[in-house]
């Protein structure tokens, strides 16, 4: 095993699969000759050439719609949109033709596509560079959605999106490309399923699900609770889209109490969602209502401090996890 | 009188015979759906190609059988010139499960990858950009195939068209851009819509090739059709035609066109007939006669019954058919790892 950033996992998994097959190529603004704008594609333009690193113009709909072209007729596209903020625009194309495609034409159209783009916020970027928005696409059936947040996850997930035959939004975090991570050595052939998540620490308080960026911050307050005697078991979801669901209710069943933290927004958001699904499949266990935490309802602001509140720390999801594991539970088994 | 030899745009009588019963395929085709969707067998929206046949079979005869289509909402024309059953089309219509798409996509998703007829695209304009793709592909594996993209006044309007013709013009993507341009789209009049009454300027602004074709007239259609994709199978990149032409119905079987008066519909349907104006021509080189045209008719108009036939007889999906082609590996939202029966 060796030690390398999330970045150069994302690079080491495009460089991989371009090498091991020559319809796999990679297209978004900026890739190439600037190298991506978080440097994932860096040095790749030199080693592959043009027609298999391609910049584009500054037009997501209409690389998106190139992606899904070239994805139907027998090539395997890895589209960068430099931000998920900015998929919005091709999110006509990625929801009414990527998702749909398959089901609506009787089964016969291939869609191999991988589209990656990064999500979240934390760099003071603003309002418009700084949103959470899995929850958009994991609503439309015909798409996988994924959010490693490790480097190992995001090149074992990467490697099996490329190779996937469906379309899976591969959402990454600004704040995570610098995280540092063991992955095999060199040579060391291996994927990561896009429909599993992975208890990360074991414990038997309260199920604390997370994903992307705040798994992080999950196992933080994980450690600070338990030096106070609460055995927090974090579970990073991995697959936003399809749902691991027997994988939370295992936990739940051991628990009985739940906390999601999650950056995006609370309304109508994944949290909810999960939680949902966690009262349909597992209401009998739970012992307390499931506690969210929760990126800020409002727009994300750019001044340091609010930006900060906007944001959820790992206090917020201490906090949680305090307010369903009563004292007298601690110690008691 | 006597049969000549003479030959139209390098077509042989047989080939011209042969685009002459498509269009009439066409014709009688789709008023044998406007008929059965007032019966209530087929449902949603449905878009006529009726009065467009020219365009249809005119540029699909002068494609290779594996070159690319991408067309919109209004592709029964296109699906048939290219040769699909027209029996799986209706059935298609009428949402059977023996229809080109299973019955899951309906009039406005027809599907074939034996014809390479990619959609069937309701979004307007969403097939530009998917177009400019599957042409890429193409010059990726180094084929020298073409595609053909139809889309209609409307898309021109939209975002898409832009970009997608700039992107296929900065790449030098295989693709020929045809603008079916029925002066309407759904009840906006192009005069209204468009800033510049022709598509010639916007060629020229995205550094492309453009022509302007009478619609109406299937070897027109042809020539111009034949042009472009040899320029754009050759390397040189993108092609655009705007090819004016007329729906003689309205934009779709609920449209009782109050946006158009009924003597322009008339004057069409008249003196602009695609279908009457190719006779003639086949009359005037003395390559076919009326007779032979009503036996086309005749044939034509039996297959669209057979076709219907065939529809009214098919099964419709079975409910299990709901849930099947979401995903290549069938799953779904939630990806179980016990059974939970």
């Amino acid at each position: 095993m060796r030690t390398i950033t999330y970045r150069d996992a994302l690079r080491e998994a495009i460089r991989e699969e371009m090498q091991r097959d020559e319809r796999v190529f990679i297209l978004g603004e900026d890739i190439a000759g600037y190298g991506g704008t978080y440097a994932v594609s860096k040095g790749l333009f030199e080693e592959f050439g043009e027609k298999r690193v391609r910049d584009t113009p500054l037009a997501e709909e209409v690389i998106t719609g190139a992606a899904i072209g070239a994805a139907l007729n027998g090539l395997r596209p890895i589209l960068e949109l430099m931000t998920i903020n900015f998929s919005l625009l091709a999110s006509d194309l990625i929801i009414n033709s990527a998702a749909k495609f398959r089901y609506m034409f009787g089964g016969q159209p291939e869609m191999p596509l991988v589209i990656r783009t990064p999500g979240g916020g934390g760099a003071q970027r603003g309002a418009q560079h700084s949103q959470m928005l899995e929850t958009l696409y994991a609503h439309v059936p015909g798409l996988k959605v994924v959010m490693p947040a490790t480097p190992y996850d995001a090149k074992g997930m990467l490697k099996a999106a490329v190779r996937d035959p469906d379309p899976v939004i591969f959402i990454e975090h600004e704040l995570l490309y610098n995280v540092r991570g063991e992955v095999p050595d060199e040579g060391v052939e291996y994927t990561v399923p896009l429909n599993r998540g992975e208890v990360r620490r074991e414990g038997r308080h309260v199920t604390l699900i997370s994903f992307s960026r705040m798994v992080h911050l999950a196992m933080q307050a994980a450690e600070d609770l338990a030096k106070e005697g609460i055995e927090a078991e974090v579970i990073d979801l991995r697959s936003i889209r399809p749902i691991d669901i027997d994988l939370l209710v295992d936990s739940v069943k051991k628990t009985n109490r739940v906390v999601i933290a999650e950056e995006g927004w609370k309304y109508y958001g994944t949290g909810q969602g999960l939680a949902a699904l966690i009262y349909e499949y597992a209401f009998d266990y739970l012992d307390a209502p499931i506690q969210h935490v929760n990126g800020a309802d409002v727009p994300m602001p750019y001044s340091k401090p609010l930006e900060r509140l906007a944001l959820p720390n790992k206090n917020n999801i201490i906090s949680a996890v305090k307010a369903i594991v009563p004292g007298a539970l601690v110690g008691a088994r | 009188m006597a049969i000549s030899n003479a030959t139209l745009a390098g077509l042989t009588r047989t080939q011209l015979l042969e685009m002459h019963y498509m269009m009439l395929l066409i014709r009688r085709f789709e008023e044998k759906s406007a008929e059965e969707y007032t019966r209530g067998k087929i449902g949603g929206f449905m878009h006529l190609y009726i009065g467009q046949e020219a365009v249809g079979v005119g540029a699909v005869s002068a494609l290779r059988p594996d070159d690319n289509i991408l067309s919109s909402y209004r592709e029964h024309g296109q699906a048939l010139a290219r040769g699909m059953d027209p029996g799986a089309v209706m059935a298609e219509l009428f949402g059977k499960v023996t229809g080109c798409s299973k019955g899951k996509g309906g009039s406005m998703h027809m599907w074939s990858n034996e014809h390479r007829l990619y959609g069937g695209n309701a979004i307007v304009a969403a097939q530009l950009p998917i177009a400019a793709g599957v042409a890429l592909a193409d010059q990726y594996l180094g084929k020298d195939n073409v595609t053909l993209c139809f889309f209609g006044d409307g898309a021109v309007d939209e975002g898409a068209f832009h970009e997608s013709l700039n992107l296929s013009a900065v790449w030098k993507l295989p693709v020929v851009y045809i603008c079916e341009n029925n002066q309407y789209s759904m009840g906006m009049a192009v005069h209204k819509a468009w800033a510049v009454d022709s598509l010639l300027p916007r060629a020229a602004a995205y550094n492309m090739p453009g022509e302007q074709v009478d619609g109406m007239d299937i070897i027109a259609v042809y020539e111009a059709v034949k042009r472009a994709a040899e320029h754009a199978r050759s390397g040189n990149g993108p092609y655009l035609l705007e090819i004016k032409t007329y729906r003689f119905r309205g934009h779709s079987m609920t449209d009782p066109a109050y946006y158009r008066t009924r003597e322009e519909e008339h004057q069409w349907r008249s003196t602009r007939d695609p279908i009457g104006i190719f006779e003639q021509k086949l009359l005037e080189f003395g390559i076919s006669t009326q007779a032979e045209f009503d036996a086309n008719d005749a044939r034509a108009t039996q297959v669209a019954e057979d076709a219907a036939e065939f529809a009214e007889n098919s099964p419709f999906p079975e409910p299990e058919e709901l849930y099947t082609d979401v995903m290549a590996d069938d799953s779904t939202a939630l990806s179980f790892r016990y059974d939970h029966k």
